[in-house]
């Protein structure tokens, strides 16, 4: 055995050419392919039908109601779900276990089940709803429902992003930070936080995505009102569908994937950089 | 490690000759798929299984449908039949079907969506004639769901229009069923205007400007209205109103308006597949005895109305006979209507503006 390892890397699993094989046959068959497929039907629009349609009122509703909601609901997911992966490392208490579980519920559970039980709970007749309505809030079928939506969806995105590292933060640097005499807030904001950024921000991007082009969950709970700008542009797409028109909805979901797109290398970017600063100090 | 190479080897080769295969020879794919099918077509004799792709709310209909057809058809052909249901969006199942779903027959909501699948080629042009009354052996209508008691008194269209009055109505642009609701109240207004268009428009204006949510498809305005108690008024299929006042018979009532509109939901033989299944016989029956006696009772006992006037007329403590409908050829078919109300800047992006 040991001959055979001599002069190659120390890998476990045989055949380099092989695994590599079948990860570009698996990204082609199901990544690829149909992406490139997206981009030839959308091209089917000539460039002024492409202006047009991207431009029409309710699709660029339908963008700014799908961006700011989901950036919203990343961020308030962004600061739950460090408060909730802190509450699981750091402490001990009787249910923690089913807790930890129950973070990954809304990654099982079908997303048009979770929609129709978030509306009907958050409609101004549901338990939450109606004491949120008789305080002049309505919540479902209006954009703060779309939030509820996807905070529901995207929370354990965030949790397990942040939840590894901070298990595997060092508890020395929180006593030396303490022995320096830093007060708990300090410590907090410059010692621990920079280093559950990077992780934080995976989370947020990763909700993000999600949230942008989420279908299921939201369109119960939005109410789908061009009217009220309370339309998604997943559903602006499915609209497009219903109706055979495979080039439209093909353009506005390239344009939705670009925008993705973008968002998640912003991000990566701002991660690398940090990096660099981290490791330069 | 010779040998491991050769192992790897073997699997990447079976590997690249499975993907090869797969994409390059669909002409020997088919072939081995007829001869299957024509294998099975001799083993026929003994079970034929039949593929109704349908849309939702036929879903209890052709439950029990299924059931007495199976017993038919074993009293009259002597042979065992079974019939595997598919129930989704009208629009969303065709498309399923164009996409290569293997269904036999197709009963869908509205002649337009069976056109589409006709123009992919897998229907034969002429379906329409194929059955009796343009192949629609049931229809439904347009009704009001209100609260029991109709608290806001509403009757008929134009009390629909009033400050204060909360609709919830599917989008149009979204679901077909949803056009038929726009149809009716526009030919409500017409009658009502003698005519004029211009007023029409500002009648279904308004009607849509109380439109308080707008679901994407009919089921989830009922769930809407019904479970979440948004609103005051649902416009509905007559048969989905029928089945939630037969679920909360003390929490609605259902109002029939003086016009509405004739829905006509289609039945066709998806020519291809039956063909392809050996089912093309089987199938035509399966659709001819929807136009019989008994069939027509279990069409009337689910919400639908049946087109065999003596059996309609049984019914009518259940529906509402006495309202003038209009039908899709008064908007000259299908293709028109889209092209004049529902797609992009048409008559109904006019008049909901926002």
């Amino acid at each position: 055995m040991k001959l055979k390892r001599r002069g190659r890397t120390t890998n476990v699993i045989p055949g380099f050419k092989l695994t590599l094989g079948i990860t570009i046959l698996m990204v082609s068959l199901l990544i690829l392919i149909p992406l490139a497929s997206v981009l030839v039907f959308s091209f089917r629009l000539s460039p002024a039908e492409f202006v047009k349609l991207i431009t029409a009122k309710n699709v660029v509703s339908a963008f700014k109601t799908s961006i700011i909601c989901s950036l919203i609901a990343a961020l308030i997911n962004s600061i739950f779900g460090l408060i909730l992966a802190w509450v699981l490392v750091k402490y001990e208490f009787p249910g923690k276990r089913i807790l930890d579980g129950l973070i990954e519920l809304p990654f099982a559970l079908p997303t048009a089940v979770a929609g129709i039980t978030l509306s009907k709970m958050y409609s101004n007749t549901g338990f939450p709803g109606k004491y949120f309505s008789s305080v002049g809030i309505d919540v479902s079928y209006t954009k703060i429902g779309i939030v509820v939506a996807l905070v529901f969806i995207g929370i354990p995105f965030t949790v397990r992003a942040v939840q590894p590292v901070l298990e595997k933060l060092d508890p020395q640097y929180e006593e030396a930070a303490y022995i320096l005499g830093a007060n708990s807030k300090t410590t907090f904001f410059k010692v621990i936080f920079p280093e559950l950024f990077p992780s934080l921000l995976t989370g947020f991007g990763l909700a993000l995505a999600r949230g942008i082009g989420e279908y299921g969950s939201v369109i119960y709970i939005s109410g789908n009102s061009a009217k009220d700008g309370t339309q998604v542009v997943s559903y602006v797409i499915m609209q497009k569908l219903e109706r055979m028109d495979y080039a439209s909805a093909t353009a506005i979901a390239l344009v939705l994937l670009i925008i993705s797109f973008t968002l998640l290398f912003v991000i990566n970017i701002i991660q690398i950089r940090r990096a660099k600063r981290i490791s330069a100090r | 490690m010779i040998k491991k190479r050769m192992i790897s080897l073997i699997l990447a080769a079976a590997a690249a000759a499975t993907v090869l295969s797969a994409c390059s020879d669909t002409t020997a794919d088919s072939s081995s798929e007829k001869s299957a099918a024509a294998s099975e077509g001799a083993a026929q004799a003994e079970k034929i299984t039949l593929t109704n792709v349908s849309y939702d709310p036929t879903r209890e209909l052709y439950q029990n449908y299924n059931e007495l057809f199976v017993d038919y058809y074993k009293t009259t052909y002597g042979g065992d039949i079974e019939v595997i249901q598919s129930h989704g969006g009208s629009g969303s199942q065709a498309r399923s079907v164009i996409e290569g779903s293997e269904a036999d027959v197709v009963t869908l909501a509205l002649a337009h969506d069976i056109t589409l699948i006709e123009q992919s080629g897998l229907i034969d042009s002429g379906w329409l004639d194929e059955f009796d009354l343009s192949s629609s052996p049931y229809t439904s209508t347009i009704v009001f769901l209100v609260r029991k008691g109709n608290p806001k008194q509403l009757k008929d269209w134009d009390d629909l229009t009033k400050d204060g009055v909360e609709i919830i109505n599917p989008d149009p642009k979204s679901s077909g069923g949803a056009c038929w609701n726009f149809l009716a109240a526009w030919k409500y207004a017409l009658d009502k205007n003698g005519n004029d268009e211009e007023k029409a428009k500002e009648f279904v204006r308004k009607l849509y400007a109380n439109v308080t949510v707008m679901d994407s498809g009919a089921r989830g305005a009922t769930t809407t209205f019904v479970e979440n108690g948004q609103g005051d008024v649902l416009i509905a299929w007559e048969n989905e109103a029928i089945n939630s006042v037969k679920e909360y018979p003390d929490d609605y009532e259902i109002v029939t308006p003086s016009v509405s509109i004739l829905a006509q939901p289609s039945v066709a033989i998806v020519d291809a597949n039956a063909e392809k299944n050996g089912t093309a016989d089987a199938a035509k029956i399966y659709l001819e005895y929807l136009y019989s006696d008994e069939a027509q009772k279990i069409i009337g006992e689910n919400g639908y109305r049946p087109t065999n006037e003596e059996i309609l007329n049984s019914f009518s403590d259940k529906f509402d006979l006495n309202v003038n409908l209009c039908t899709i050829d008064d908007f000259g078919g299908w293709d028109a209507a889209y092209e004049t109300f529902f797609d992009d800047g048409a008559i109904f992006d006019e008049i909901y503006d926002y």
